[in-house]
């Protein structure tokens, strides 16, 4: 293979094995912020346990979440220093501020949140479970402002010396309208993710009948943000949709396999045959919807893969501009799916939950466990059909990725950090599936466990152990009080 | 002061902060088997950095993360030619960060120790190389006239870039023993300050031999403006660690810390300053040299990012400092709770004292102490309800939480 198709490779293996885990992250955190704020407010226990819980699961994803984020930013200069030299004017700066704004943030205050439960007060300690949350939803924001002037050049002009764009407005790369539309679809899409991972391991739980009074409350929250965050996931994707007709006709062309400019385009559910517009031989179709999706109107006209092909043509000169249809076909309709599967699975699921009703039937539960892979699909398939459906473009329009990639380096040296990272990602992933499992089978912690993990002087602790001695030291026991250490954070309460 | 130069200072800043910062964290992941010694010794030096290694890291990100935003064609040129020292680095960042995290996660004492080694080798490689790696820049790579290189690994391993990767390697693992010194107590503490005397040593005079060598490399070379400046701030830090060793001798650990960071910070600015105005000198064609100017993003890019970084550069100092201060004490063996369930070897039957803990205090002994543990396992009357009232007898499989 040449140094592209490697390269190529690397990017898309790399980059969505560090999108499996992000929107876990993004989810998990908001979670656990809203739990521990809950706990903080209330002092009832269980939320503490439900925060304590989820939070060891957040924290073995957000390990390997931020690790192989740094071959992300790596790889711009090892893989594709053409492109990093093209664009370096505009692009780096947002990946900078991601850096300065978001990830300082995470880092520092997830150190402080995980070794803090003694030494913060319970409201500083909420707090900085909410500044994590906010560094990761802000640091979804500036990469997919690099990704959106990828797929939509803004505030540029086209330097007449080097012939590369040079920024002029920062605030049309940051701000544009595809940005916005692109970031609440993402985000949601998080939410959505880490709405499903509750309430997939809540219905673990339910189904065994084990810590109920943690996993039930949980439960019945994720269903609740699994609706509103599917909703939105559905209606911020029909905006995708209109806005990325815009920008990018080709794509949504390609989307449908449509190949002739159609009025009133008609959406197919299903294709079988192949998807080169000659040999369907059947299809599922409904009428209008393709139009609807891309201008807002039953009966609105949708341009052709060929007629985009035949302007581009004209545009940029001779060659091929046309993405790879099939993926694109199918990837945008695993989206799809898996967007209003989880919005059934929502509402399904707080039907039979409804006032404290519990299902006996184990289908009920393991098929609330699978609906997780439902945000793993979706996700995947999101990023697998915007990235190919950009192609031949790197940035559409200006640059393509044939002529992206590092021009002096081999295919020998390509190939062998293909290999290396994607063993080395093989290996990670089943280490780490292997210890979110051992988690789950462990539970949450106990009561007293999670209560005696706080301060000895923490207010909520002893609030609700009653027989503790004013001071703060044990009442009777085992009379080994001497041996209790002096300081209070004598003993590490949470540590490595 | 033109925005180039402020740059190129800024640059210099970020990868000073990420050296004097991650330089103790991988002084203390080579030190985790010699100085750490048992199960016990090595979780509280992981606890030492625990709460601030990945805030550490995140200095690199923002170094990588400027440079491309300023200075897009050294980060293309630099990040591609350098490929494969790179990917080996990238491999270490990637296993040492979840050796920290997934370590105390598994049962097993085999599970930990492969993360020991891991942890040890992964911080061994990106000290060395990063010094091979700046070495390489300041004394050159065949670079063509559109700034690619066009050599190979070879090209990266001339002497003196070997020199300063030993280097950084002696200097990190002498940064780390000060550290740990002024972290822990006991004989973890003696242990820290023996190796440090041995790094330290090794450290000065590589420490002086490579500035001085580095005067000889780029100073018959044009475009040198601050020659005697680097010069002089490479002898003071040389200085600055011979300090640092004394004072660890002495026991001021905090002075000593002061001092090696000093020396740290000193090495960073020595090449910068040497290298200013370039960034990356050519050995092939002449041409290819890239410098604050040719190398850099159009002055409206340099205009915005400096006023992202002047907002938020002093609030990440400001916050990190803080947590550094939240974790500000020092670290014993016996403030470290029973290890894991399953670790049987290590495991200590209740009441029983632990052979390190001084004045009979079971360490961990204090069942507050063990978030995780579950209900049933903890045993005697009663107890299982609020064992925070039952210092001293909560033993058995503790399944202690961790990061
Ligand atoms: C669980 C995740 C998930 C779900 C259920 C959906 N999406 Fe999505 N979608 C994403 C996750 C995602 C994503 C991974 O977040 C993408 C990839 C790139 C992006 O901007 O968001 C994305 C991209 C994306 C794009 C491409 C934008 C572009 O290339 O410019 C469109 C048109 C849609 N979505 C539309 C939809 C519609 C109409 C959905 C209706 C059900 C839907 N998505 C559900
Ligand atoms: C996490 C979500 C993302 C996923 C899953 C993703 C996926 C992909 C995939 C699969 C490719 C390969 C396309 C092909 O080979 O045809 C690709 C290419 C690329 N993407 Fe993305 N991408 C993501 C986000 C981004 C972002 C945020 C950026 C920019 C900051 C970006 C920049 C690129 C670049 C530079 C290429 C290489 C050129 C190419 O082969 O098209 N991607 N991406
Ligand atoms: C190709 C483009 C990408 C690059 C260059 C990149 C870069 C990075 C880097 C360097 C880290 C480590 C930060 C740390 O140490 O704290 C990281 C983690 C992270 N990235 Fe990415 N990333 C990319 C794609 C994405 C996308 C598309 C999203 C979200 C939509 C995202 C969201 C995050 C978040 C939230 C983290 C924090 C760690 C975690 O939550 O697990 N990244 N990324």
């Amino acid at each position: 293979m040449d140094v592209l198709s490697l390269a190529r490779w690397q990017f898309g293996v790399t980059t969505v094995y560090h999108y499996l885990f992000i929107p876990i992250s993004i989810g998990l955190a908001l979670y656990v912020a809203i739990v521990e704020t809950a706990w903080v407010r209330t002092r009832n226990p269980v939320y503490l346990r439900s925060a304590k819980f989820f939070s060891s699961l957040l924290l073995i994803n957000f390990a390997i979440g931020v690790v192989t984020g740094i071959v992300q930013e790596f790889q711009f200069g090892m893989n594709w220093s053409s492109y990093s030299r093209f664009v370096g004017d505009v692009f780096g700066a947002p990946l900078a501020m991601e850096s300065l704004l978001a990830f300082f943030i995470e880092s520092t205050f997830l150190g402080l949140w995980i070794f803090g439960w003694d030494k913060l007060s319970p409201r500083l300690h909420c707090a900085c479970m909410w500044m994590v949350a906010f560094g990761t939803t802000a640091s979804a924001y500036f990469i997919l402002a690099a990704n959106s002037f990828m797929q939509h050049p803004v505030g540029i002009e086209i330097d007449a010396a080097t012939g590369r764009p040079r920024l002029v407005d920062i605030g049309a790369v940051l701000f544009q309208p595809l940005q916005l539309i692109t970031f609440s679809h993402v985000i949601t899409a998080c939410w959505l993710t880490g709405a499903v991972v509750v309430v997939g391991v809540s219905s673990n739980f339910m189904a065994k009948r084990r810590s109920t009074e943690v996993f039930r409350p949980a439960l019945r929250f994720g269903l609740w943000a699994l609706l509103i965050s599917s909703i939105a996931v559905i209606v911020t994707g029909d905006l995708q949709g209109k806005i990325m007709t815009e920008v990018q006709p080709m794509k949504m062309a390609a989307a449908e396999a449509l190949y002739d400019t159609t009025d009133s385009a008609s959406f197919s559910l299903i294709t079988i045959g192949t998807l080169d517009g000659h040999h369907e031989t059947w299809s599922i179709r409904v009428p209008g919807v393709t139009s609807y999706m891309a201008t807002g109107t039953f009966d609105g006209t949708v341009e052709g893969v060929n007629d985009v092909q035949r302007e581009y043509e004209q545009r940029f000169g001779p060659g091929d501009y046309r993405p790879n249809i099939p993926v694109t076909y199918w990837t945008f309709r695993l989206m799809m799916g898996a967007g209003f599967i989880l919005a059934l699975v929502s509402v399904v699921g707080l039907w039979l939950t409804r006032r404290g009703r519990n299902p006996v039937s184990p289908w009920v539960w393991r098929l609330a466990m699978w609906s997780v892979a439902g945000a793993f699909v979706g996700n995947t398939a999101g990023w697998v059909f915007t990235e190919m459906g950009r192609q031949p473009w790197t940035v559409v329009g200006l640059y393509k990725t044939q002529d992206s990639v590092s021009p002096t380096v081999t295919a020998g040296t390509v190939l062998t950090s293909l290999i290396v990272l994607t063993v080395l990602y093989g290996v990670l992933v089943v280490i780490e599936t292997r210890l979110i499992f051992r988690t789950i089978r462990k539970g949450p912690p106990e009561e007293a466990a999670v209560l005696a993990m706080l301060g000895r002087k923490n207010p909520l602790r002893t609030n609700t152990l009653p027989d503790r001695g004013d001071d703060g030291t044990p009442a009777g026991g085992a009379g080994r009080g001497d041996a209790e250490p002096d300081r209070d954070d004598d003993v590490l309460t949470f540590a490595y | 002061m033109t925005l180039n130069d402020l740059w190129f200072l800024l640059i210099a800043v970020l990868w000073a902060g990420y050296f004097v910062l991650e330089g103790f964290d991988f002084g203390v992941g080579i030190l985790l088997r010699p100085v750490g010694r048992d199960e016990r010794g090595r979780r509280v030096l992981l606890n030492t950095i625990g709460p601030v290694w990945d805030g550490n890291e995140v200095w690199v990100i923002t170094a990588a993360g400027a440079t491309f935003a300023a200075f897009p064609q050294w980060y293309a040129t630099l990040f591609s030619g350098g490929y494969l020292p790179l990917l080996l680095i990238l491999v270490c960042l990637i296993v040492r960060g979840l050796a920290f995290e997934y370590r105390g996660k598994g049962s097993t004492a085999q599970w930990r120790r492969n993360w020991d080694i891991a942890i040890t080798v992964c911080s061994f490689v990106p000290a060395l190389l990063w010094g091979v790696v700046f070495g390489s820049i300041v004394h050159g790579v065949p670079l063509r006239a559109d700034h690619e290189f066009v050599g190979t690994v070879g090209d990266f391993l001339s002497p003196f870039a070997l020199l300063v990767g030993l280097l950084t390697l002696s200097l990190f693992v002498f940064h780390g023993a000060v550290f740990l010194s002024l972290k822990t107590t006991d004989e973890v503490r003696a242990r820290a300050r023996r190796i440090a005397t041995g790094a330290g040593v090794f450290a000065t005079v590589a420490y002086l031999v490579a500035v001085i060598w580095m005067q000889q490399i780029r100073g018959g070379v044009s475009g040198l403006q601050f020659g005697a400046t680097s010069l002089v701030v490479g002898l003071a830090g040389g200085v600055a660690v011979a300090v640092a060793l004394v004072l660890t001798r002495v026991g001021r650990d905090g002075w000593a810390f002061v001092s090696s960071a000093v020396g740290v910070l000193a090495l960073v600015g020595s090449i910068f300053t040497v290298l200013f105005p370039l960034v990356m000198p050519s050995t092939g064609d002449p041409a290819g040299t890239l410098d604050i100017h040719n190398a850099a993003s159009s002055p409206y890019t340099l205009t915005v990012m400096s006023w992202v970084a002047l907002a938020l550069v002093p609030f990440v100092i400001g916050y990190q400092a803080w947590s550094y201060w939240v974790f500000r004490k020092r670290i014993s063996t016996r403030q470290i709770p029973l290890p894991r369930s399953g670790a049987h070897a290590e495991r200590q039957p209740a009441g029983e004292v632990v052979p390190e803990a001084r004045s009979g205090v079971v360490p961990g002994a204090r069942s507050g102490v063990v978030p995780g543990a579950r209900s049933g396992v903890v045993p005697g009357p009663g107890s299982g309800v609020v064992p925070g009232a039952r210092g001293g007898v909560v033993p058995g499989p503790v399944d202690r939480e961790t990061p």
